[in-house]
């Protein structure tokens, strides 16, 4: 699979699997939709954006801590907008982003080599 | 009556075996090895100016059954053309009247020398895929190398692994399209290791069918036997499978097996499927032995190998270790912030 498509797709499940924890939080229960699919849109640009790093450097601890910082930088914005739980949104949110960023260097394949180019 | 010492005979033993190199482009710099049929020197190419391997009967003569050996055995290197076997320069006859050829010079160690240094099972099991790649080849051009064995593999200095000594190559066909066995498949030579040569192989008889030739431990029951007419790439596939053994242990294969390591068990399985007794029970192939290699590599599972479900699920676990570590770490302080927030 394509390291961007692997991104997208990962991205996408571990978003909306971090948004369903949120209904273990009773306060929170009431808004379940908003966050999934919110979570599930952080994970998705967190996953593309790991994914098309990953297509131009190939390195893994980059890809980590590319996917860290992309998933930290989201999350604060979630968190901001959410004016609280910061630690409960960023730490989860930071975790996908390194998650994502290491699968798309580790198992997403890359281009495919042409003809004139071997 | 004064008698010569063993100093003195032996360099007098060198001295009457040193080839004479007059009248041609080569200049001798030094012995480098023994072989069944006769010497390997080091010599100096005067007009290309680089250094050859120079490998010289050591019996004059042209038509003599080694003689034929030794131009079958350049002939052999040179439809070869591999960048896992030596490749051949110039074949001709000495003044002397003994046959040679010149090969490529190898500046490196010999695998069971080599094998010492490489303390990764990866590092070696991708040296091993090398060796399968040049075999594989010559396989493919028609030609059992016979004699696979870690003398018989150099690793250069950077790395380049190149298979040697064909000296006990059969040809089985002319080529693909052609499956009949060359018109001198069966004039083998027997090899056997001697003691007062310091381990140097001794040329004992050159015969037909039921001629026993190989090295023991690497050579597949059927060459033991003398089975010539029958050996095809399985039988290459015996000697890569103890090949693969040793590489893996770093002990030949007549080591008592208690003494031995103990592999993987799907390298394992690996090792005992190439070296089954029945050709038919082996690896068709050098690729499909390389195949099943590969995919020991790649974290998958090995042809040779059923896996129990607990063994399917280590290799699993092994091949996806820091992902699965990742999640859990991620599970883990989920659970953790859950704990804390309902505290």
């Amino acid at each position: 699979m394509n390291k961007v498509l692997l991104g997208l797709l990962l991205g996408a499940v571990l978003g909306a699997v971090d948004g369903g924890t949120a209904w273990f939080t009773p306060a929170v229960r009431t808004m379940m939709v908003g966050i999934v699919v919110g979570s599930t849109i952080k994970g998705l640009i967190a996953g593309v954006a790991a994914g098309i790093f990953a297509r131009k450097v190939n390195s893994v601890p980059l890809g980590i801590l590319f996917g860290l910082a992309v998933g930290f930088v989201l999350a604060f914005i979630v968190a901001y907008m959410q004016h609280g739980y910061y630690f409960e949104i960023i730490l989860p949110g930071s975790i996908v982003g390194m998650i994502v960023g290491y699968a798309t260097q580790k198992y997403g394949a890359g281009p495919a080599v042409t003809a004139a180019t071997r | 009556m004064k008698f010569l010492s063993d100093k003195a005979l032996e360099r007098l033993r060198d001295v009457g075996e040193t080839p004479d190199l007059t009248g041609t482009r080569y200049r001798l710099l030094e012995r480098v090895a023994r072989g069944g049929m006769g010497v390997v020197y080091a010599a100096e190419d005067e007009k290309l100016q680089r250094c050859v391997a120079l490998k010289v009967l050591d019996v004059p003569g042209t038509n003599g059954d080694l003689a034929n050996r030794l131009m079958r055995e350049a002939r052999v290197l040179a439809r070869l053309e591999h960048p896992g076997i030596v490749p051949v320069h110039d074949v001709g006859t000495l003044a002397g009247g003994r046959v040679f050829y010149t090969m490529k010079f190898v500046a490196g160690q010999r695998l069971d020398k080599h094998i010492a240094a490489v303390n990764s099972v990866p590092d070696r099991l991708r040296l091993f895929l090398r060796i399968c790649d040049a075999v594989g080849f010559a396989h493919a051009r028609g030609v059992l190398h016979r004699d696979l064995k870690p003398a018989n593999i150099m690793v250069g200095q950077f790395g380049e692994v190149l298979v040697m000594d064909w000296g006990l190559a059969k040809i089985l066909r002319r080529d693909d399209s052609n499956r009949t066995q060359d018109s001198d498949p069966d004039a083998t030579i027997f090899e056997k290791p001697s003691p007062a040569s310091g381990g140097a192989t001794e040329v004992s008889v050159i015969t037909g069918h039921g001629t026993v030739m190989g090295t023991p431990g690497y050579m597949s029951p059927e060459q033991a036997r003398g089975d010539v007419e029958h050996l095809d790439a399985r039988s290459d596939i015996y000697s890569l499978g103890a090949l693969l053994r040793f590489i893996l242990s770093g002990q030949p294969e007549e080591t008592a097996s208690s003494r031995q390591p103990r592999l993987d068990k799907s390298l394992e399985a690996i090792c005992a499927k190439s070296m089954a007794a029945g050709p038919g029970e082996r690896y068709p192939n050098v690729q499909e032995m390389a195949l099943d290699v590969s995919r020991y590599l790649d974290g998958l599972a090995v042809g040779a190998h059923q896996e129990s479900v607990f063994e399917k699920a280590a290799r699993f676990y092994r091949r996806y270790r820091f992902f699965i570590l990742l999640i859990a770490a991620y599970l883990a302080m989920r659970v953790l912030i859950l704990l804390f927030m309902h505290r």
